[in-house]
């Protein structure tokens, strides 16, 4: 039997400020690292929500969203009171599968996103695009939202 | 568990003081009965922004994303920039000259046949 504490070299000199700060810096890596890309993701449900950005420019606000490996028609787009809700559900395919999963980080299921939008849209006219598993919706801005640009002339 | 996926699984994680922007993409593995399924979520890659290559054992996948980003000003962001990136370690018994990878709506399916010498195989009894 070793009497000997074994001592990690690397903690050789201890100090209880050293390792706090080693755990706060192991904590922050955690965070920002590409595990807070993997927790984000998670639901408070257990499903998944898929990432959204949203943009604007002069006429049109536009919404992106990634939802990789869906079949078009399995996205639902709706609009309804200034509000666009992305839903859907995504389905591990069908086949017949055999042998062992060895890796599961990918979601499958229900998912569901509302944005609000900044502006008033023309709900008649909104477009949506699906392409390398992004959405891109874009929604024109109504006549009245848009900023009017009065011209001063200077005497 | 069979060595050879325990190796696949093995994600080669580098250090993270290394390890510049990169995304990393979530992945399924599976094996079935004569190759391993790798499948790696990158939208925003389209086939041509693919790059697969397999050195020293290790399998890397970088995927560039094209340019999905609709004009105007960020109101609301929640996605990142960068190219994706993942590598594996395999061992011989994946059979890499004949590695196929399929690329649609932002799924990456790779299929690594396993080598024939591992594969099981039927003993015929002779008379």
């Amino acid at each position: 039997m070793n009497l000997i504490r074994y001592q990690d070299p690397e903690l050789a000199t201890w100090s209880p400020l050293n390792r706090l700060a080693s755990l706060r810096e192991e904590m922050n890596r955690l965070l920002d690292g590409s595990l807070a890309g993997f927790t984000g993701n998670v639901g408070l449900f257990g499903g998944w929500s898929p990432t959204v950005d949203v943009f604007q420019d002069k006429d049109n606000v536009y919404i992106k969203a990634e939802l990789p490996g869906m079949k078009k028609e399995a996205i639902e787009i709706t609009f309804q009171e200034g509000m666009l809700t992305i839903s859907g559900e995504r389905k591990q395919e069908s086949e017949v599968r055999e042998g062992e999963s060895f890796r599961s980080e990918r979601f499958f299921g229900k998912f569901h996103r509302s944005v609000s939008m900044p502006t008033k849209v023309d709900a008649e006219k909104i477009k949506a695009t699906y392409k390398d598993g992004i959405l891109c919706v874009e929604l024109p801005k109504a006549a009245e939202a848009k900023a009017k640009q009065i011209e001063v002339t200077v005497s | 568990m069979n060595p050879v996926a325990k190796t696949l699984e093995r994600n080669v994680e580098e250090p993270v003081s290394r390890m510049p922007s990169w995304d990393l993409p979530p992945a399924n593995i599976r094996e079935e009965r004569d190759a391993y399924l790798l499948e790696l979520e990158m939208p925003g890659v389209s086939k041509n922004g693919i790059e697969v290559t397999v050195e020293n054992n290790e399998l890397t996948i970088v995927g560039h994303r094209g340019d999905t980003e609709p004009q105007g000003e960020v109101i609301y962001r929640e996605s990142r920039h960068g190219d994706y990136r993942r590598t594996f370690e395999i061992d011989t018994s994946i059979d890499t000259a004949k590695i196929v990878a399929k690329m649609e709506q932002g799924i990456l399916r790779l299929t690594l046949p396993k080598a024939e010498s591992i594969k099981p195989r039927k003993i015929q009894v002779a008379d």
